[in-house]
């Protein structure tokens, strides 16, 4: 119910804010070239003519169909666009994340228990290096290490051939569905170079967070006395301190994965991935409201879905959330 | 025999303002099915001694100059971290002071309990034990709940199925103490383990400590500060002041006759439920960057002489079992 609520309340905002943009839509479609009555004809088209409150009324009765409206850029619906893009993008973010994830939380575990020593402060200059070097730099000197120098990796694009047959959208899942091996290989060595890139902040960031609360868990009475009396250390570690440490990095993790949907656009760009953020930064430059609309909104879906998700697990790892209903 | 006995142990804390020299040859040793108190107010470096002997005190920022700590035939100084792990889980365990803060809150008292069961004392547990067969699982949980009977829960097979915030102080203190006996200890170190209760709880609690003792022939090592608590359960008591200890004797012989003027002092502080004006002792703890000189006690205490100053009294039997270490009864001393 909440969550209606509040992508009610994003539709409604991202809405008007799109219309308020400056620039008139219209006649950045049909150029300079266009006459008059071309434009006038185009907004009328477009609905633009009408009253706000009119038109949102028409873009909310399109939502439940299915429809977004018309894209100014590809003269399809904006529907149909995104359920073309998002999945590359989600492709990306979710590998993404599972690098971050499976790299920062052993690698933050580590530094907790060498805190202060070797391995600790390499993966500090990791981190500190990880969150502050540019996103594109760090994309292109890949590209030239990997791809060019080394010839390991392909450049750009999602796959060398045609795509497996879509069922997902998701070239590593479809491919496997299909049994086609060397799809799966290929699209996998595609997907490698920007998902790291795209990880790397966000695996700094997970990092340094596991660093501090398991620091923390290790100072714990509970976590000594279990010690003590001969538990042993790893189990101590890796499954009573971690899953208490954990409760804080899941909320870093929730947060990094909807910045991460938001911000893939610079890795998409960079590696000419046919995704989601790229489609929506080309379409606010261009004025294309409908589009900008359509991606705001799957981008806040994404959040909110995100929070669920993170709601959901809190309750599964610490049983005082649970209990206190 | 002797199950634990501590040498000449010092231990020091590197602090911003200086070395803090806290412990100060402390020497005490426990016997086979003995309970032994250590007793001292605040501060004075019972707990140190404790998580000392138990491995769980941060080293830096503390540090043992001299000292041994004989462990059946092993000094736990000497040995390395896993041979010292394996030797404390086998025949070692611990109460600790809190119970409130001792267990894990995110897992159930039946886990907690059944992976100590499971894997008490081992290096490496292997990923495929970890993930555990049921029937290993199953077993371990079985057990906790006998653990758990016997420590007297009512209805265990609930209680393992609980979480620690579901208990109360006193529950959780009673699966801390069933835990701390998983291993078929031979010697138990008991932090204060009854400080957290209220008193009714802290009588049902010392009670079931008794009887655990006299069932499992243990030996205890008892820290508290309170001397009513050492009367009841322990055979022997340590009085330790100031990093050092003052006086030790059979329980009934210390509180009937106490030495040292530090205990007269301890035993006179004792608020008496009659109302009467009670006695203290003036004074601080010593300030242990910079200790006084000689007797850590003298100045506060109330029968001071030139010598106290100067030479640290050593601890000499005055009477059968009976030692004290105060300049009052040293040879060359006052009477």
């Amino acid at each position: 119910m909440y969550m209606v609520l509040v992508l009610f309340g994003v539709s409604l905002l991202i809405f008007f804010l799109a219309r308020v943009m400056p620039g008139d839509p219209a006649r950045l479609a049909l150029g300079p070239e266009a006459t008059q009555e071309q434009v006038a004809s185009l907004r009328h088209k477009l609905g633009l003519d009408r009253p706000l409150y009119t038109q949102y009324y028409v873009f909310l009765r399109g939502l439940f169909k299915g429809e977004l409206g018309m894209s100014l850029i590809t003269k399809r619906d904006v529907f149909k666009d995104l359920i073309q893009r998002l999945p590359a993008t989600l492709e990306l973010v979710m590998t993404a994340m599972l690098i971050a994830i499976l790299g920062g939380i052993p690698l933050g575990v580590l530094s907790a228990l060498h805190k202060d020593r070797t391995i600790d402060q390499i993966s500090r200059i990791f981190a500190f290096a990880g969150v502050s070097f540019p996103r594109f730099w760090i994309g292109i000197m890949f590209q030239i290490a990997f791809a060019y120098i080394l010839g390991l990796l392909p450049i750009t694009g999602r796959i060398s051939g045609d795509p497996p047959t879509r069922i997902t959208g998701l070239y590593l899942l479809d491919s496997l569905i299909a049994r086609d091996f060397p799809a799966f290989v290929d699209s996998f060595k595609h997907l490698l170079l920007p998902s790291l890139t795209l990880s790397l902040s966000p695996l700094a960031q997970i990092t340094r967070i596991t660093r501090a609360n398991m620091i923390e868990q290790l100072r714990k009475d509970y976590s000594i006395v279990m010690r003590t009396i001969g538990m042993p250390e790893v189990v101590n570690i890796y499954k009573y301190m971690l899953k208490n440490a954990f409760t804080s990095t899941l909320t870093v993790i929730g947060l990094l994965t909807g910045w991460m949907i938001g911000n893939a656009f610079v890795i998409e760009q960079v590696f000419s991935w046919p995704g989601m953020a790229r489609y929506g930064v080309n379409s606010v430059l261009r004025n294309d409201f409908n589009a900008v609309v359509g991606v705001t909104l799957v981008i806040a879906v994404g959040y909110v879905v995100i929070n669920l998700i993170v709601d959901l697990l809190y309750g599964y790892l610490d049983p005082r959330i649970r209990l206190k209903r | 025999m002797t199950v634990l006995s501590i040498a000449n142990l010092k231990i020091h804390f590197d602090t911003i303002d200086g070395t803090a020299k806290v412990l100060d040859d402390v020497c005490l040793s426990v016997n086979e099915a003995e309970v032994v108190g250590l007793v001292g107010e605040t501060g004075c470096g019972k707990s140190v001694t404790a998580k000392t002997i138990l491995g769980s005190l941060p080293m830096p920022p503390g540090k043992v100059p001299d000292g041994k700590i004989l462990f059946f035939c092993d000094d736990l100084l000497k040995l390395n971290k896993h041979d010292r792990h394996r030797v404390m889980s086998e025949k070692m365990s611990y109460i600790p002071q809190d119970p409130m803060t001792s267990l894990n809150p995110v897992f159930t008292v039946g886990e907690q309990m059944g992976d100590l069961i499971r894997w008490q004392g081992r290096r490496r547990v292997g990923p495929l034990e970890f993930l555990g067969l049921r029937r290993g699982r199953h077993n371990a949980v079985a057990k906790a709940v006998k653990l758990l009977d016997r420590v007297e829960i009512p209805a265990p097979k609930e209680i393992v199925r609980r979480y620690p915030i579901e208990l109360s102080g006193g529950m959780r203190q009673r699966v801390l103490i069933a835990m701390a006996l998983i291993g078929r200890p031979s010697l138990l170190i008991a932090d204060e383990p009854t400080t957290a209760l209220d008193v009714t709880i802290q009588k049902g609690v010392l009670t079931l400590i008794e009887e655990k003792v006299e069932e499992e022939e243990l030996s205890v090592l008892y820290i508290t500060h309170n001397l009513g608590v050492a009367r009841r359960l322990c055979n022997r008591v340590y009085v330790m002041y100031g990093g050092a200890i003052a006086e030790t004797a059979k329980t009934k012989d210390l509180l009937r006759d106490p030495i040292h003027p530090y205990t007269c002092g301890l035993i006179s502080s004792i608020p008496k439920l009659t109302g009467d004006e009670f006695k203290g002792i003036d004074g601080r703890i010593p300030d242990y960057i910079d200790p006084p000189t000689g007797c850590r006690f003298h100045p506060r205490c109330p029968q001071l002489m030139p010598i106290c100053g100067q030479e640290k009294p050593e601890l000499i039997e005055v009477k059968d079992d009976h030692l004290v270490a105060c300049h009052l009864f040293s040879r060359g001393g006052g009477r």
